[in-house]
């Protein structure tokens, strides 16, 4: 009876994993159709590298995806900063207060972003951060910083406070509890930690769309001039849409093993 | 040593004087032919111009509504150049929002760019902005097919004369369908084309004190025969089609009619794109009750924001963009047929451009299309496919999103209009229009 429900289980899986890929599927095989051909659901066709070579030579896709490297990367390591000595402090040093602090922190993602997208505005024009690098990092931390202190606080608490403690009696500072002690027992948990950070900051899109416009837009903003209100697009914008997804895909499928270790690390208390 | 460091100097200091004078405008876009083209020629205009740089941002046109909306009203200055329409340039500029286009020298021609359009891109009779390029709607058909079933169009053909042909012309079995037409909710989408059918079936979006006029009679017919058209002669999911989906299905020879943008024409005509170019004939947009309003009247155009940063600069370019040399730079590079259509006489008198099958039925549809009188009785707006007020986005779009529900089977169009004349009284309400 478990081999069958094992098959089924399996069956059902495929089925499900088979739905979610399907649309990223179908963008990559348009990418490689002609404009006419995109609306056709032939999966038989001439394929032909046009779309990449108009987007090539309409766009400077390498400009956008520095930007948005650094932009995803600088905001991860800004979110750590704060993040980090946070969860440390309510994972083992907790007060009453923590677990209310925790679900405020959580409810500020509640809040639709075109909801402060003007005062926002105000705010970056003022401060001269439209626009600018430093001003997506700034705005993405914004953002991660919950999740970031979610799940490293989720980390801390699988780690005995027994072995802090022993540190500490040894006379280790609170800098050398973390690096010497912390850091190693939590860094698997930390790593998959900022690839989602990553991930979210990569395909972040309202923000990075309505805060740039030529010198800081990444990827999210190159994959939007590709879509037309008049004319066929379809297998330029899958094109570009490929061009942008595929760093992190493979940053994805090379850490497969931690992300997924990382993100089911809480669920089989 | 010490002798080569003074030219040396001399050589960096220019250098750096020459770069910090150089202005760099930022221009926002919306991603269509016309758009690339004018992208792929500016460095012609940098060459001329050492002095100005162009930066382009290039998006999806909701999203530049909104990117643009929020740069302007902010007076955040990232834009000095903003691409807008007809419907948004008088109400930015009435809030001051837009910096009123400077002199035009002669040799832009001021006269040549069509009157309609310089009266709707103008707030209190100084113009805002200026059009790079203009459409209206018209009757795109199949001559081909036509033949083959012996009809014929009239010249100013009635809505009555498109049901025929539509039921003639339709034969499922072999995947061609009578008419196509916008099915997907907005404002600028479905509601485009109904806004011209209500408008010549003798509706109206409100009478002369605001009252919505929503559930009149008019509105059911001209709505009733919209739904029951494309049920019976539209290809199948009419009711999430837009521009793109329908100009695919009259490619791609699976389509008989289709009224829509005037634009379409040159797509149409394009072999790379078309398999059936040279076969499609032009008329004007069907009338019923009235012409007035038949056929709409839009543009995109080039304005400058207040907070703009390089606002000379950025007139400039506008002026080298839509002027008289730049339309012959594209049909030099691209072919007489590629030109932005719809903003100069000049580009109607050209005899290259007069073999365009389109030509002559823009040129008329441009010239009729008169957005101070949009409909059979006088209303309190202008504009022909939108009413020139600020809400008009936020109502137009749910009485599109209702309409285009009951096409798809949601309930009736009674239902979808009463719906739509409620919402409409809160919206004008809201906004003090109607006390």
């Amino acid at each position: 009876m478990k081999k069958y429900g094992n098959l089924i289980l399996g069956i059902v899986g495929w089925i499900i994993a088979i739905i979610i890929f399907f649309p990223i599927f179908w963008m990559a095989i348009t990418a490689f159709k002609t404009e006419q051909g995109a609306y056709s659901p032939n999966l038989i066709f001439i394929p032909t590298l046009d779309s990449f070579r108009e987007v090539f030579s309409r766009s400077n896709y390498l400009g956008f995806m520095m930007n948005s490297i650094f932009i995803s990367i600088g905001s991860t390591l800004v979110c750590f900063i704060f993040a980090i000595p946070a969860a440390y402090k309510m994972s083992f040093f907790p007060t009453l207060k923590t677990q209310s602090t925790l679900l405020w922190m959580l409810s500020t993602k509640m809040m639709p972003a075109v909801g402060v997208l003007v005062p926002i505005y105000f705010l970056f024009r003022t401060f001269g951060l439209l626009d600018t690098v430093t001003g997506l990092i700034v705005i993405y931390t914004l953002m991660n910083l919950p999740i970031a202190v979610w799940m490293s606080y989720t980390y801390f608490c699988e780690i005995p406070a027994a072995i802090l403690e022993a540190g500490r009696i040894d006379g280790a500072t609170v800098w050398q509890e973390l690096w010497h002690l912390l850091r190693p027992m939590s860094l698997p948990g930390l790593s998959s930690t900022a690839l989602i950070l990553i991930i979210f900051a990569w395909n972040e899109a309202f923000w990075s769309i309505n805060l740039t416009s030529a010198k800081a837009a990444p990827l999210t903003a190159f994959i939007a001039s590709y879509s037309s209100p008049e004319g066929l697009f379809w297998a330029k914008l899958s094109a570009a849409s490929l061009l942008a997804v595929a760093p992190i895909m493979v940053l994805g499928w090379l850490t497969q093993k931690q992300l997924v270790q990382g993100l089911t690390f809480g669920a089989v208390k | 040593m010490k002798r080569l460091a003074f030219p040396f100097l001399t050589f960096l200091l220019t250098a750096v004087s020459a770069l910090a004078q150089q202005k760099t405008v930022t221009i926002a876009v919306v991603n269509n032919p016309d758009m690339i083209e004018l992208k792929k020629l500016s460095p012609k205009f940098e060459e001329k111009n050492p002095d100005i740089k162009l930066n382009w941002v290039i998006v999806e046109e909701n999203v530049l509504r909104q990117r643009v909306t929020t740069d302007v009203s902010t007076g955040s200055g990232q834009f000095d150049i903003v691409f807008i329409g007809l419907y948004e340039t008088p109400l930015f500029a009435k809030r001051g929002w837009l910096r009123p286009i400077g002199d035009l020298p002669s040799d832009f021609d001021p006269d040549d760019v069509f009157k309609s359009l310089r009266d709707g891109l103008s707030y209190q009779g100084k113009l805002y902005a200026l059009p790079f390029y203009g459409e209206s709607s018209m009757l795109m058909y199949r001559k081909d097919l036509f033949d083959e079933k012996g009809l014929k169009m009239p010249e100013q053909p009635k809505y009555e004369d498109i049901k025929k042909f539509a039921d003639a012309l339709t034969d499922k079995a072999k995947g061609v369908y009578g008419i196509t037409l916008r099915g997907k909710p907005g404002w600028g989408e479905n509601m485009a084309f109904l806004d011209t059918l209500i408008n010549t079936f003798g509706g109206t979006w409100f009478d002369m004190k605001w009252n919505p006029t929503i559930d009149s009679p008019e509105w059911k017919k001209a709505v009733n025969f919209y739904v029951d058209l494309l049920k019976a002669d539209g290809p199948p999911g009419a009711s999430s089609n837009g521009f793109n989906e329908n100009l695919t299905l009259m490619t791609s020879g699976k389509a008989a009619m289709w009224i829509d943008a005037t634009v379409a024409g040159s797509m149409l005509e394009n072999p790379k794109e078309s398999q059936v170019a040279g076969k499609i004939g032009y008329a004007p947009s069907p009338i019923e009750a009235t012409p007035n309003g038949s056929h709409w009247l839009w543009s995109w155009a080039f304005a400058i924001p207040k907070a703009a940063k390089q606002a000379d600069a950025a007139q400039k370019f506008a002026m080298w963009a839509t002027s008289k040399d730049y339309i012959k730079m594209v049909a030099a590079d691209e072919g007489p047929f590629a030109v932005p259509p719809g903003t100069r006489k000049s580009t109607y008198d050209n005899p290259e451009y007069q073999k365009a099958p389109f030509a002559a039925a823009t040129l008329q549809a441009m010239n009729s299309a008169d957005p101070t009188n949009p409909c059979i009785k006088p209303v309190p707006y202008t504009g022909i496919q939108f009413v020139s007020i600020p809400e008009f986005q936020s109502f137009g779009t749910v009485v599109g999103q209702n309409i285009s529900g009951a096409l798809a089977g949601k309930g009736t169009v009674e239902q979808a209009l009463k719906e739509s004349q409620s919402a409409v009284s809160r919206a004008v309400k809201q906004a003090g229009l109607l006390k």
